[in-house]
């Protein structure tokens, strides 16, 4: 489907300048993102050059049992990332990880099965990398909003549960506006796919010589999954992370002082 | 006796809000009155367990609320809240969604006329209606559950005198008509003195002896 190029290393020194011009800019304007910039820069080198070998061991080695520790691996520091972000919530990590895993799971298990990709490392590790990325950011954002809104919206909560409803009918109409949430970035960003930006994989398919068609017939494809596993995700976190801001007896725990 | 409350005791954040608190409520309308934070609005969130003692015990009817369904427990005895915390829509539409959890069928006009609300306000949406008209409509939409017992945090903390006396006709007319139990929160002895049978002094989160009458 692909034909590889050569990057030589020169050529990514020489990208380097593009780095300096965002410090130039940084320290002019005086953001202060001088030292994030260079952080940045340099994780970024260390992270994908470590990935960039594990990937190559893991194709070479071409063991699914490999594939899916690395996939495990990425699922267990995807959830602990995503409830850096959702403070807010209660307890966030464990539903995170159930969400991410089973995000992964289904979506990688489908495009298998509807034999859209193949079992196979060279599939697998970008796609699987890719869906649990996305599902993170997802649901990070929708955990981040339902921590909002429940701490925002205490006394609308504690008023319904006051009528006899249950925790999950009192939170119901803030988790589909959670859900909602950790969706439409995903879904808008899909709808000018093509004309506002180039998604990652098609660009790197072109820069590698890929044929147009193909490329942007495989970016459809990941497009359409990602949709598949942010929505399975955002549903996943925002219906198990609710549960965590109740009791057993219905009622709203106490804020944290 | 409709409630009975033993040495409860209920820390919020490390700090007491009530200590070894004693105290019984029977049918009728009985009002707790103390001033601002001496935990009367939480007591009053114990007694449909919106939240529960650290210690000590709360029996409605002679038995132990901590055995009951909360849900059940909370269609019988309904809180209204001190201030309004209508779910988006119409009235019409809150006391549907009330009346639907506690298994029966809204009669909107009923309960807002008891509410002392005119039928035209079944199609307002709540979004647009005076904090007066919202607290009304709390006011009618736990009524459409025919509960046995009324909570009212505050009812009338928020509104002027005007609309503060037609709230106390309304409820005087709500208890002589449904013949329901209240348990009135209030900051004010005198409101306090009008609007119950019996009251409960509550000062830093304890009872105060002797002041019941």
């Amino acid at each position: 489907m692909t034909s590889s190029i050569h990057v030589a290393l020169w050529q990514v020194a020489a990208s380097l300048v593009l780095v300096a011009i965002a410090i130039a800019i940084s320290r002019w304007q005086e953001a202060d993102l001088e030292r994030d910039i260079g952080i940045a820069t340099i994780r970024s080198i260390v992270q994908l050059t470590l990935i960039g070998y594990a990937i190559k061991l893991i194709f070479e080695v071409d063991s699914i049992w490999l594939v899916l520790a690395l996939l495990a691996v990425m699922v267990l520091f995807g959830a602990l990332t995503a409830r850096g972000r959702a403070k807010t919530v209660p307890n966030a990590f464990w539903p995170l990880l159930i969400t991410l895993a089973i995000a992964a799971a289904s979506t990688l298990g489908l495009v298998v099965a509807l034999g859209i990709f193949e079992p196979t490392p060279r599939y697998l590790v970008p796609v699987g990398g890719m869906v649990i990325g996305n599902s993170m950011t997802a649901s990070a954002v929708a955990l981040n909003r339902l921590g909002d809104e429940v701490g925002a919206g205490r006394a609308r909560i504690e008023a319904t549960l006051a009528l006899g409803a249950t925790a999950r009918e009192a939170a119901l109409p803030i988790v589909r506006r959670s859900l909602r949430s950790g969706m439409i970035t995903l879904v808008d960003s899909t709808k000018t796919t093509g004309l506002i930006f180039f998604p990652g994989t098609m660009v790197g398919m072109l820069l590698a010589g890929a044929n147009p068609t193909d490329a942007v017939r495989l970016q459809l494809i990941l497009l359409y999954s990602l949709l598949g596993s942010v929505a399975i995700a955002g549903l996943l976190a925002t219906n198990l992370a609710y549960r965590n801001f109740f009791t057993p007896a219905q009622q709203l725990r106490e804020e944290p002082e | 006796m409709l409630f009975e409350l033993r040495d409860v005791c209920l820390a919020r954040c490390g700090r007491p809000v009530l200590e070894s608190f004693d105290a019984e409520v029977p049918a009728g309308a009985t009002a707790i009155v103390g001033p601002s934070g001496s935990g009367k609005s939480t007591l009053l969130r114990l007694l449909n367990r919106l939240a529960d003692p650290d210690r000590g015990t709360i029996s409605y009817r002679g038995e132990p609320i901590a055995t009951r369904d909360p849900l059940r427990l909370r269609r019988e005895v309904s809180l209204v809240p001190q201030l309004p915390a209508l779910l988006d829509g119409t009235v019409e539409s809150n006391i549907g969604y009330a009346a639907r959890l506690a298994g029966g069928d809204p009669d909107p006009a009923r309960c807002l006329r008891l509410a002392g609300l005119g039928t035209e306000f079944a199609d307002r949406e709540v979004a647009r209606l005076s904090v007066g008209e919202q607290q009304r409509a709390m006011l009618a939409r736990a009524l459409a559950q025919q509960p046995d017992v009324l909570l009212l945090d505050e009812p009338t903390s928020a509104l002027d005198h005007d609309a503060r006396d037609a709230i106390e006709r309304t409820l005087t007319e709500l208890r002589r008509e449904l013949g329901i139990s209240v348990v009135l929160v209030t900051h004010d002895p005198e409101q306090a003195r009008r609007m119950s049978d019996r009251v409960i002094r509550i000062e830093a989160g304890r009872a105060v002896n002797g002041a019941t009458r």
